[in-house]
């Protein structure tokens, strides 16, 4: 029997309220009436039975609490809206966020078991990781036990000749193995295999999915075909799927990366450029497998004593690559969209317990004329379910919108498509943070107001809400504006870091500069003199052009190309280990003019020149930082240092420039003519970066420079075709991106702290009208009584600023690593915050003080 | 139009409510006798659950075809637990109209040769 009546409570209470005695009596005659199987059979009718009319029951009442909570919202449209609209903001800001925190953080990379994909590194002192020598790739593949596969990859460019107008693409060197190691497989044709990686084997090439589609026009009968990349033929032999990207998704193509043995580049082991990726074992933990790798690392070590110098290895997760920055500014945005969803639901529960009071006398008449407290309770929470949804669906739409506004903020370094999408994990997160919403901030308030000792309501006149409503109230406007504090003051912080960043000079000229990549083939521009006639007939015709004030060639452009650093060794300087981080200068190739194209002063001396050749002293020009490092308040000029095989003199000293990037600090640098390169010397520094300085607009100077390049050599493809300023912006975009996504939300938490503060002011002053209307009447003046209701406010506002501070002073702690240098603590920024707390609740009181000032003695007086 | 006849607008009546007002036609009943008397009209084949009968009984007071009535039998005869349903005027309206419907049914099948008991 009690078995029974716990199974009864499936039932609505209501329900069984009404019917339970019965339905228990028509169950004890039924059991006393059955023995043998025919009780077990009673039992499973039973279950059957109960579990389908209670769910038809269920459903009945749903059906009539939709229907009822329908016609109550749109009977007050404006409630309503407000709160579909608290709720579209904050579900969205928080499904949008997650999207982007989801594709970026969580979800696993598009390979077979993830989980087991690791990169390789060196490690040297100075330096958390360094890419592999070639020579050490093959002993590390040989050596070690811990990895099913092994795999090296270097990122390389190509011209593309043959399908159209000549192209540059992206591209990337691999060995034979990598796309075993990641578990990869070409959707047509087929993979490398290890004949391919020998010296002397047929071009062999692996095309991407967008390449295919693009530039191959989707062609089905692509595998087998030949190319010509950088003027040597190659043969397409499959096409990989379409969400393979690696190791970014600007990489179009692969081809088979060939160690040649006899090459000195090959042997040595401090030419550090392959990045490696690794498979574990089943069950062998990353730890194992780090130990293993310092282990081989240290024997290397003693093989190699000079090459191999303090040389250790690291093993890190390929989840883990992801940069400090981008996670946590991910996890910045994550953090501001929940403080966003949190002001909405304290402002969604404060309506909803506003709505609660105002409603108190309709429930008292529900229950006076029979319906239960857990009808109404259900009835409410319905009501707010009905909201939550409303509004969820609405966010889903905001998210929708706001997501590729957000895709900015995805890592280019991952391998994973650009665009996050609102797909069904999207969807349920929404989804639950809806019902989550409306149910944890609609059960509080419909239980408080279905009270049953609250359903003294129905007593003339009594008076809704009591001092611990009020209170609670209070709390929860103060939550808000802590949290809308919190975010002014990060996205203020924010915005100074990147006013910082903006403001600093990146040491050359950035307006009026076009730039483009002419990358020369090779083998065709092995020879030195080759190269040489090329840049000079571009050079000479450019300048030529009407507007043009000067046109150069180097190895890479700053900011684009942040490595290229070379170890520096100075007669008479302690030697150090070439590799050490303090001892190393960035190096590049550069024409004539150069200096002057780009507005970087030349202290003293000279620049390079066209009589700098081969046969001439062989000379370089350093920048200041590099003078004040090797020979501090000495003549610099005609000295000596060793870079890059050749000893080289001090001909000129420039000015330093940001070549790493804006916020980044740099290695000196070190400039030194194009002709002194010996043939198939350094092919990788061969200047392929075209600057122009001119006051004409670039996009008129493009075509006649299209026409240069061509005529020069016909088979040359143009590309990265950007002006200097959009490279220098290019430096803080992400940044902007972060910065206006915090500040929308800064913004949007600005306005719902607001609207509490007004909310809940508005009630009060309609709850002590009468209170009021005794004082006016009694001879209050306005000023006091917008003074007592401006005061309450404002008593809110510091309640909340305060704890405020605290919270943000600690948020900006969290994100100092993207601060370039502001304090957490800002004094500028919090005073703006707090200033702008101070205008959000004076504008926030106005109006519920105006209305009381606007009472009318007599009437409120009356109306009792 | 459910306004200008309010009992066709019910129909066609669920097979338990139509039961049920069968059951509470002539005499007030309670739950159970409910059970039993559908039960003893149909020869056992019919044997409402408590489920179906309380969720049919809360519906039909909701639609007016049925009422609670608080005359009840001489106290040897009761059970306080009890309680009894009455048909309404309603109710006897919709009930009639569900058998002319059924009639009506009954009528064109026999007219497409479905006769029953002979040949």
């Amino acid at each position: 029997m009690r078995l029974y009546g716990f199974l009864l409570r499936v039932y609505p209470a209501s329900f069984r309220a009404e019917y339970g005695d019965e339905m228990r009596a028509i169950w004890a005659r039924r059991r006393r009436d059955a023995s043998g199987v025919s009780v077990t059979l009673l039992w499973i009718a039973a279950l059957f039975e109960v579990l389908s009319n209670a769910a038809a029951i269920h459903w009945d009442i749903l059906r009539q609490d939709l229907r009822y909570a329908v016609r109550t919202l749109a009977s007050s449209p404006g409630f309503a809206l407000t709160a579909i609209l608290v709720l579209a903001l904050g579900v969205g800001a928080n499904t949008a966020a997650f999207s982007v925190t989801d594709f970026v953080l969580i979800r696993p990379l598009p390979f077979p078991d993830p989980g087991r994909l690791v990169n390789l590194w060196e490690k040297l002192p100075g330096y958390s990781r360094m890419e592999l020598s070639p020579a050490n790739y093959l002993d590390w593949r040989q050596m070690s036990q811990s990895f099913d596969a092994m795999g090296a990859y270097w990122n390389i460019a190509v011209n593309l000749v043959g399908q159209g107008d000549p192209e540059h693409l992206e591209a990337a060197g691999v060995t034979a193995d990598l796309f075993s190691a990641l578990g990869a497989q070409p959707m047509m044709g087929h993979g490398f295999t290890p004949a391919e990686d020998r010296e002397g084997a047929p071009g062999t090439v692996l095309l991407s999915y967008q390449l295919w589609q693009g530039l191959f026009g989707g062609d089905p009968e692509v595998v087998g075909k030949g190319v010509r990349l950088d003027d040597e033929p190659f043969e397409i032999i499959g096409v990989m799927p379409r969400d393979f990207h690696f190791p970014s998704r600007d990489t179009l193509l692969w081809m088979p990366m060939r160690f040649h043995e006899h090459d000195p580049d090959f042997k040595d082991r401090t030419n550090n450029y392959l990045s490696v990726v690794a498979r574990l074992k089943p069950g062998i933990p990353v730890a194992r497998a780090r130990a293993e790798m310092v282990t081989i690392a240290s024997r290397l070590e003693k093989q190699y004593p000079d090459e191999n110098k303090q040389t250790s290895a690291d093993v890190i997760p390929l989840r883990d690559e992801l940069s400090q920055q981008s996670r946590l500014l991910l996890l910045a945005l994550s953090g501001a969209a929940l403080c966003v969803l949190l002001i909405a639901c304290a402002n969604l529960a404060n309506l909803l317990m506003a709505r609660g009071l105002a409603r108190q006398k309709e429930l008292a008449v529900r229950a006076a004329i029979g319906a239960g407290r857990e009808r109404l309770v259900r009835q409410l929470i319905t009501e707010s379910l009905v909201l939550a949804l409303l509004g969820g669906a609405l966010g889903v739409l905001v998210a929708a919108a706001a997501v590729p506004l957000l895709a900015r903020l995805v890592p280019t370094s991952l391998p994973i498509a650009q665009t996050p999408s609102v797909d069904l994990r999207v969807l349920l997160f929404a989804a639950a943070a809806s019902i989550l919403t409306g149910l944890g901030f609609g059960v509080f308030p419909a239980l408080r107001a279905c009270r049953s000792s609250d359903f003294s309501a129905l007593r003339e006149g009594a008076r809704a809400g009591g001092g611990r409503k009020e209170r609670l109230r209070s709390a929860l406007v103060m939550a808000e504006v802590m949290a809308s504090m919190v975010l002014l003051v990060s996205a203020g912080l924010l915005i100074k870091a990147l006013w910082r960043i903006q403001g600093i000079d990146p040491g050359f000229r950035a307006s009026g500069v076009l730039t483009l990549k002419t990358a020369l083939p090779m083998p065709k521009y092995e020879k030195t003199a080759a190269r040489a006639e090329f840049y000079t007939r571009v050079i000479s015709a450019a300048t030529a052009l009407p507007g043009v004030s000067g046109a150069a060639y180097i190895s890479f452009l700053p900011m684009t190309m942040t490595g290229g650093v070379w170890a520096v060794n100075v007669a008479g300087q302690p030697e150090e280990a070439g590799r050490n981080g303090a001892h190393t200068a960035s190096l590049r190739y550069v024409t004539p003019g150069f200096f002057a194209t780009m507005g970087i002063p030349l202290d003293r001396g000279r620049d390079v020149s066209d009589s700098d050749t081969l046969d001439s002293t062989w000379v370089a020009v350093v920048s200041e930082s590099f003078v004040r490092r090797y020979w501090p308040h000495q003549d610099p000029l005609g000295r000596h240092f060793k870079m890059a095989f050749s000893d080289r003199t001090v001909v000129g000293i420039a000015a330093d420039i940001h070549v790493r990037g804006l916020d980044r600090a740099s290695e000196p640098q070190v400039y030194i003519p194009y002709r002194q390169a010996k043939d198939g010397w350094l092919i990788g520094y061969a200047p392929k970066d075209l600057v122009i300085h001119s006051s004409a607009a670039p996009s008129a100077l493009l075509p006649a420079v299209r026409q240069i390049v061509h005529s020069a050599d016909p088979e040359q493809p143009i590309s990265n075709v950007r002006t200097m300023a959009d490279i220098v912006d290019d430096q803080t975009a992400s940044r902007v991106a972060q910065v206006r996504v915090l500040g929308a939300f800064a913004v949007i938490a600005f306005l719902l702290a607001g609207i509490g503060i007004h909310g809940l002011l508005a009630f009060a002053v309609s709850r002590r009208t009468q209170e009021i209307g005794v004082r006016i009447a009694l001879g209050a003046r306005p000023g006091g009584i917008v003074g007592m209701i401006v005061r309450q406010g404002a008593w809110l506002a510091v309640a909340g600023t305060v704890p405020g501070m605290v919270l943000a002073y600690a948020a900006g702690r969290a994100i100092q690593g993207i601060l370039a240098g502001v304090e957490p603590g800002d004094g500028i920024t919090f005073a703006c915050a707090i200033g702008l707390c101070l205008v959000m609740t004076v504008l926030g009181s106005l109006l519920p003080a105006m209305r009381a000032v606007r009472i009318d003695p007599m009437q409120a007086i009356r109306s009792e | 139009m459910p306004d200008s006849n309010p009992a066709a607008a019910l129909l066609p009546l669920p097979p338990a409510t139509f039961h049920i007002l069968l059951a509470v036609a002539a005499e007030d009943r309670h739950g159970y006798a409910i059970i039993q008397d559908v039960a003893a009209r149909t020869n056992g084949e019919l044997k409402l659950s408590p489920g179906t009968l309380y969720r049919s009984i809360q519906r039909m007071l909701e639609q007016g075809l049925i009422v609670e009535t608080h005359e009840r039998p001489a106290p040897e005869l009761d059970d306080e637990r009890r309680r009894y349903y009455r048909i309404t005027p309603f109710g006897a309206d919709v009930a009639r109209a569900e058998t002319r419907r059924l009639s009506q049914l009954v009528t064109m099948a026999r007219d497409c040769g479905f006769a029953v008991g002979r040949a």
